[in-house]
């Protein structure tokens, strides 16, 4: 069938902000949607909230609209742009909620937008449990038994019928909130209570446990001609029990027969089919028991997914650039098959090759997590990783992860294991951890027999065996030494994916040596191409990995190439802002006749898209991996600073004269401690006073030289990692001694004589800003932006608002700042991006660090302003100077409107109920939102809603506030009265608020007395729609503990700094006035003046 | 291979190209194993592809790394033992999992006497057989020269009657598992693989009879109908047993399958030829022509029947989507039809299952015209 003329223009919903289950993957589908879509000559109109991801570049829809994902403003979106159709799968959840909410809420209907690649009631069928349950009885597949109850009495009930272990699961809760296992009776009581308690409708599903089954998922793709086609079967090395994103799985499956993998096919026909999902591409899930086969449907996913984002850079198949063709009308076999050009889509990849998915977690960055996985995800990033086996996928993909391993086994961490005793290990590989893999292989280590290690762990003996060749080429290579290997042991060795890092480890030579030997016996690894056909077929893709083979299939070509660093895993800190940077870097770079060479093991990723640069090395950001790369293809330049702090690390290791821009010098000057304040000093750029010590005596000499409040920070840490605002000597005691901890175990961050910790004097409300800038070889300079950020100095960076233009900064301030920059820009000689953040405390600016190199703001400025500041700063570093680009019209001046920016960060507390939902210097948050207008309380609100918080315009609004924070608070307050919020608030605020004749209503006890509501009754009795709690500073940290947790638990928007109360109320102020206006990207970008539309 | 000491093999190609690897399964005679090299895509389903008669006279290469995983069952063979002449692979499994498992792949191969080679660069070799085409080859322990000689002397499927080796001697008698009323087919063994006698029970007793019975002899049993199986090798090369088809044309509906394709449409007057590099997967893409639909299909062939050659009264009912090669036709005339792949699947992909029933339902016809 040919694609549909009935439809001309299509609105995409994009997945909003990067949030833990819902990562880059989105940003992958959508940007090839987009593409695909426009390329089909339809009108693309795009809807996202995150200002980070490449689809929301103006140049990828025809209008693109950075505003909330909520009803109300999608509606707006609709009302103004008459789409003829909305493609609802490619966004994620949230696109698919949004859709459904849309089509029920009958606005779909009203404006005559049709759902295309899944209707309403497929959508219902895939994502009720219910309903999705009574479908499979009904084409005969079996799904584990299971009820509901809505009381614990009838939970009680249920589960004597069942009996334990069962999966609790809350209905109508956003992210799986609540769900988990229970294995016995009070834990069963107490779950069940909490997910009634957390439902909306006071309803739980309980359903049998099968935890310890075989977990499998299949990607299925269906046309309009009912064509069905398996993409890749997936199977989980984690067995059933551990969330499939939180499990390290493997492609393809690895212990099915063909007997059993057919019957596993037809089910997923019969489920896609049986759901409806008309076109494009699903996920269904599957269990297995070991010990007979039985097979159960656990559940199916009627949208692309993150599972379709890894099949599809496992086998070369593009899902969802497929699914957007599907979508218009296409069948399978009228679609090319992209690598092979001359096969048709319509056929199944087969690899010949082994690919491997390990997930990374931030449990460290929340305390009171308990670290175990389980039926929820909990993982922030993940590294996919190419072998031609599985021992060599596994440790490629192990040293891909950038957490100090070098691969199963022989690094530095290894020591840690040894000291378990066999008990408590076998224990240990019980549960599923983040250190469960390495715990297996030290049990193996130690020969325990499989068959334990398999009762233990349910990880099937074929993995494990898998693992055991690695352990038993480790003690072979150590027998033989270092001396007396020979050739075909080393390839032996390489075959199994040992890394020389592990073998200089397990040597004890320097990683120069190993790497030397292993030349002078001329074992180079080959690069294999992916090409979805097993070479069957030649292939025209440039997609490749490194392995140790006989033939190496890239031919070099002759053109000037440049290598792309990309940033590895997402994780706090660093995540999709660096995918979008080395993207534009790798585009840029195209246009201007290089030949770009894309380096990067994240599979979430538009970088790791075959079609993005001209070639594709999916493989680890390591040491030994680059260089050999870089043997393979000589490039003229490497870009190491678009990458966030993975390739900056690499490039000391790097053939200087290779790097681009910025020299690996002056970088290490910015992040040399002593070299920065030196520089700092020569300017006279006044930066907070401090010292670094390596004892809590040295800590103290320097408390008593600044004075308290002091930050204590270690050195080479990203994202603030456990950094801490000390009040007084004992506080500075006790971080220096958890960090000393820290140290001896030989964890991030830890404190050592050669890794001191930094003091600092802690600004304490001062104001923090971000100022992006970029430096030519010719020492010409330009401001990209200048960010405000809301919340004051002491909240990291990352977890702020900020405001492009700035607010409130003095015109003096910004030309200090602009000179500063400028300045520091030119000393350290950089050419590229330069990011500075600055403390402004009552009119002095103090420069608190630089960063050369794409900072996390990069996107959000080139949205705001208009510049593609990526790409300039690409061009800039192979050697381009502004002026040059100024004429070539890529470097453009920052558009003229009256229009204001918000970045608001979005933060994970709901998926870790246990911990405080506190801001501190160090970074928690995993994605951003952008929120534009034309002031900045519009700006602000919209960016309060797309990162979750409906700001209320009526009832209650709880304030408890820290002395410091209490003037900001009272102007806070008057505002609240004024737009007729009623105030409750603690003893002491509400005290204050009175002497300044502010009408407090209620005023609550303190938490635990006897008598009266305290602030959680209150909050629990549903009568407070805003909490504002700002428990910096000393005062009263335990009740707002409980504070922020009852609001966490109720759903209440909560505000933890007096600042951002004070900007929301401005924003709630200004929307009671203006109705909501939304504009596309390109409209702002034409420069929008107030008043006008 | 724990415990078990390694023994570096080569495998040479008859245009000399060599590759390094290391024995495992049977120990080749003289340490030498010779026959024609092809490659297979499937994921899963070692061992019915192993077990497959249609290899006799050639050694399979695997593209998928990993081999052997999920062990035998007795289940999965497709014949009484395998006809391969030898296994190419990356990596053997050195432990089995899944309950379904009955022993190791190694044993299995070292009993049924298949000599392999594993650790070689399988993709190197597959991208060199696609280029080159499929060719005749030698791997095993023996001295390289040998080995050269002996791949060069290896005279490959062309031209060879294969069946001969393969067929049964005696016919034999499949018991019917279905429910309806069991029809009588009688099914020429080419190289009968099991499965397909497994979809045949479900509609019928199955007379299987040797590949050179006589037309009237079948004819005598009068059966409802004839199926013509699958087989290796060169169907030109199968004297005989066209005429033999030109006698049951048209006195009993036929269904063929592979070389039962290739031999129904020479019967038909059209003639084959042979592929550069074959057909062997579960992954090909199939266009069934009355319905536009595609169905993925489980593929063994290194000969298609040509297109230009069919007569007016045969149609193409089916077309591969990756290179158009005809997989199947039918002659409503003679109540006869074919394809060139394998519905039966094992292994594979079960999409075409449904001929078996229009199989059925052409004897139901059949009948009804007689009547
Ligand atoms: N009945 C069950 N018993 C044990 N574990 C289960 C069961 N159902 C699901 N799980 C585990 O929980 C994970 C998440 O369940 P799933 O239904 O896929 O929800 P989600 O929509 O969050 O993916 C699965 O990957 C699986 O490991
Ligand atoms: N001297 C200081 N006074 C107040 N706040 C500070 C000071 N130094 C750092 N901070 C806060 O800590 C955050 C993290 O510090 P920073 O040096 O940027 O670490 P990172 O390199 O992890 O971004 C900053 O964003 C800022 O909010
Ligand atoms: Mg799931
Ligand atoms: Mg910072």
């Amino acid at each position: 069938m040919p694609k549909r003329t009935d439809i001309q223009s299509i609105l995409l919903i994009g997945s909003g902000p990067i949030v833990i289950g819902q990562a880059c993957e989105f940003d992958y589908s959508g940007t090839q949607a987009c593409r695909v879509l426009r390329q089909e000559g339809y009108r693309v109109i795009l809807a996202n909230s995150n200002p980070a991801t490449i689809m929301t570049d103006p140049d990828f829809a025809d209008a693109t609209y950075v505003e909330p994902l909520d009803v109300e403003v999608i509606t707006r979106i609709i009302e103004k742009e008459r789409p003829d159709a909305l493609l609802p799968t490619l966004g994620g959840q949230t696109a698919l909620n949004l859709a459904m909410t849309l089509s029920e809420t009958g606005v779909l209907e009203r404006y005559g937008v049709e759902l295309i690649g899944a209707d309403a009631e497929a959508i219902a069928t895939a994502e009720d449990r219910e309903l999705f349950k009574r479908a499979m009885a009904e084409i005969g597949l079996a799904t584990p038994i299971s009820a509901t109850a809505h009381s614990l009495e009838e939970a009680m009930n249920v589960v004597g019928s069942i009996g334990l272990p069962v999966v609790i699961r809350p209905a109508y809760i956003l992210g799986g909130r609540g769900t988990g296992i229970a294995a016995t009776m009070e834990e069963f009581e107490t779950k069940a209570a909490y997910g009634l308690d957390a439902s909306p409708i006071s309803e739980i599903l309980i359903e049998q446990s099968i935890a310890g089954w075989k977990e499998y998922e299949l990607e299925v793709m269906r046309d309009r001609a009912d064509n069905c086609v398996i993409i890749c079967s997936i199977e989980n090395f984690d067995p059933m029990g551990v969330h499939t994103g939180d499990s390290i799985t493997v492609a393809p499956a690895q212990t099915l027969s063909d007997f059993e993998y057919q019957q596993m096919r037809d089910a997923a026909f019969a489920v896609i089919r049986r759901v409806g999902v008309e076109t494009g591409g699903s996920n269904v899930q599957f269990a297995v028991n070991p010990e007979n086969g039985d097979m159960v449907v656990i559940e199916m996913n009627p949208r692309v997914s993150r599972s379709s984002a890894l099949a599809s850079k496992a086998t070369g198949f593009p899902i969802a650039k497929i699914a957007a063709k599907l979508a218009v009308g296409y069948t399978l076999d009228e679609i090319p098959n992209d690598i092979t050009k001359k096969t048709p889509a319509s056929f199944e990849p087969t690899i010949d090759y082994v690919v491997t998915k390990i997930p990374r977690w931030a449990f460290e960055k929340f305390p009171g997590t308990s670290g175990v996985l389980g039926t929820q995800m909990q993982s922030v990033g993940e590294v996919m990783s190419i072998g031609r086996t599985f021992c060599e996928s596994l440790q490629k993909g192990l040293r891909s992860l950038e957490q100090g391993r070098f691969g199963l086994n022989c690094d530095p961490a290894e020591a840690l294991l040894a000291e378990i005793p066999d008990d408590e290990l076998l224990q240990l590989i019980t549960k599923g951890t983040p250190e469960r893999i390495f715990q297996l292989g030290e049990c193996l280590r130690r020969h325990i027999p499989l068959e334990t290690i398999y009762e233990h762990s349910r990880v099937d003996l074929w993995f494990l065996d898998q693992m055991m060749a690695i352990i038993e080429e480790r003690e072979v290579l150590a027998e033989t030494g270092f001396a007396d290997l020979d050739r075909a042991g080393w390839r032996r060795a390489k075959r199994l994916g040992f890394s020389d890092a592990q073998l200089a480890y397990l040597w004890n030579v320097e990683m120069p040596k190993v790497r030397q030997r292993r030349l002078e016996l001329g074992l180079r690894p080959t690069y294999k191409t992916v090409d979805t056909c097993a070479a069957e077929f030649e292939a025209s893709t440039p997609y490749h990995y490194s392995t140790w083979e006989d033939e190496d299939e890239v031919r070099p070509s002759d053109a000037p190439k440049v290598v792309i660093l990309g940033s590895g895993p997402n994780r706090i800190g660093q995540g999709i802002e660096f995918d979008y940077c080395c993207v534009h870097a790798s585009f840029a770079l195209r246009d201007a006749g290089f030949e770009t060479i894309m380096v990067n093991c994240n599979p979430e990723t538009v970088s790791t898209d075959y079609d993005t640069s001209d070639r594709l090395y999916f493989e680890p950001l390591t040491e030994e991996d680059v260089l050999n790369i870089i043997d393979a293809e000589n490039p003229v330049g490497i870009v190491v600073s678009l990458g966030g702090q993975t390739p900056l690390k690499l490039s000391g290791s790097l053939p200087p004269a290779l790097v681009a821009g910025t020299s690996s010098d002056s970088i290490d000057s910015a992040e040399d401690r002593e070299r920065w304040n030196a520089l700092c000093a020569r300017l006279e750029i006044p930066q907070p006073a401090g010292g670094t010590a390596a004892d809590f005596a040295t800590a103290a000499e320097i408390t008593s030289r600044v004075g308290y409040p002091v930050l204590v920070r270690p050195s080479y840490v990203l994202g603030g990692r456990a950094m801490e605002i000390v009040y007084d000597d004992e506080g500075l005691e006790r971080a220096m001694a958890e960090l000393a901890g820290f140290g001896s175990l030989g964890k991030e961050g830890g404190l050592s004589a050669e890794r001191p910790v930094l003091v600092d004097r802690f600004l304490e409300d001062a104001t923090e800003v971000d100022v992006d800038s970029i430096r030519d070889h010719t020492g010409d300079f330009i401001i990209g932006g200048i960010m405000e950020h809301v919340e004051e100095a002491g909240v990291h960076s990352g977890d702020s608002a900020c405001v492009i233009p700035p607010y409130s900064l003095s015109d003096e301030t910004i030309q200090v700042l602009t000179d500063y920059s400028r300045r520091i820009a030119d000393e350290l000689g950089v050419v590229g991006l330069l990011n500075v953040q600055y403390a402004v405390k009552s009119g002095q600016v103090f420069v608190i660090e630089a960063n050369p190199r794409a900072s996390r703001t990069v996107p959000f400025v080139a949205k705001a302003t208009g510049v593609p500041l990526a790409k300039v700063a690409a061009r800039v570093m192979m050697g381009a100077s502004l002026a040059q680009l100024r004429d070539e019209g890529l470097l453009t001046n920052p558009v003229q409107g009256d229009h204001v920016a918000v970045k608001e960060a979005v933060l994970p507390f709901s998926r870790f109920p246990e911990a405080d939902a506190l801001l501190g210097p160090e970074m928690r948050s995993t994605g951003e939102v952008m929120g534009i207008d034309l002031t900045f309380g519009l700006a602000f609100a919209k960016s309060q809603l797309a990162a979750g918080t409906k700001l209320p315009s009526e009832g209650t609004v709880f304030l408890s506030l820290a002395d410091r924070d209490k003037e900001v608070g009272v102007k806070a307050a008057e505002k609240f009265r004024q737009l007729g919020f009623t105030i409750a608030a603690t003893s002491g605020t509400a005290a204050l608020l009175r002497q300044r004749n502010i009408e407090v209503e209620t005023v609550v006890a303190k938490i635990g007395e006897p008598d009266g509501q305290d602030a959680v009754d209150l909050i629990e009795s549903g009568d407070v729609v805003l909490v504002v709690n700002s428990p910096r500073g000393r005062g009263p940290r335990a009740d707002g503990a409980h504070i922020r947790a009852a609001a966490g638990r109720h759903n209440i928007p909560l505000l933890t700094t007096a600042a951002a109360a004070f900007a929301a109320v401005g924003g709630m102020a200004d929307r009671a006035e203006h109705s909501l206006e939304v504009r596309p990207l390109q409209q702002y970008h034409q420069g929008v003046k107030a008043g006008s539309q | 291979m724990t415990g078990k000491k390694i023994e570096p093999a080569l495998l040479v190609l008859a245009d000399g190209e060599v590759f390094e690897g290391e024995a495992f399964g049977a120990t080749a005679p003289n340490g030498c194993t010779t026959g024609e090299v092809v490659f297979n895509t499937a994921l899963t389903g070692y061992q019915e592809i192993i077990t497959d008669p249609s290899y006799a006279g050639q050694i399979i290469t695997f593209t998928y790394p990993h081999i052997g995983n999920y062990g035998v069952a007795d289940f999965d063979n497709e014949a009484t033992r395998p006809f391969t002449r030898g296994v190419i692979i990356r990596d053997l499994a050195r432990r089995r999992s899944n309950w379904r498992a009955e022993a190791d792949l190694d044993a299995f191969l070292a009993a049924k006497q298949v000599p392999g080679i594993a650790g070689i660069d399988t993709r190197r070799l597959t991208r060199h057989l696609r280029d080159a085409g499929a060719m005749p080859g030698a791997f095993g322990t023996a001295a390289e020269s040998d080995l050269r000689t002996a791949a060069r002397n290896e005279p490959g499927t062309s031209g060879q009657n294969l069946t001969e080796l393969v067929t049964t001697k005696n016919p034999y008698v499949v018991d019917f598992t279905g429910v309806a009323t069991p029809k009588r087919v009688v099914a020429y063994d080419f190289g009968i693989k099991t499965t397909i006698l497994r979809h045949l029970s479900g509609i019928a007793t199955v007379e299987v009879v040797p590949a050179q019975t006589p037309a009237a002899e079948v004819l005598a049993r009068n059966p409802d109908g004839v199926f013509l199986s699958n087989g290796p090798g060169d169907p030109a090369a199968v004297v005989g047993a066209p005429s033999i088809i030109e006698g049951l044309l048209g006195q009993v509906p036929i269904f063929g399958i592979c070389l039962g394709h290739q031999l129904l449409s020479t019967a038909l007057g059209a003639t084959t030829y042979k592929l550069p590099f074959g057909h062997h997967g579960g992954n090909h893409p199939v266009c069934r022509l009355e319905t536009g639909t595609v169905e993925i299909t489980s593929q063994n062939h290194n000969y298609a029947v040509d297109d230009g050659s069919l007569t007016k009264d045969v149609e193409v009912t089916h077309r591969n989507l990756n290179d158009g090669v005809v997989e199947g036709i039918r002659c409503a005339k003679e109540a006869a039809f074919s394809v060139q792949y394998h519905p039966e699947a094992g292994p594979g992909p079960h999409d075409a299952a449904y001929l078996f029933t229009m199989f059925s339902e052409l004897m139901d016809d059949f009948q009804k015209g007689r009547r």
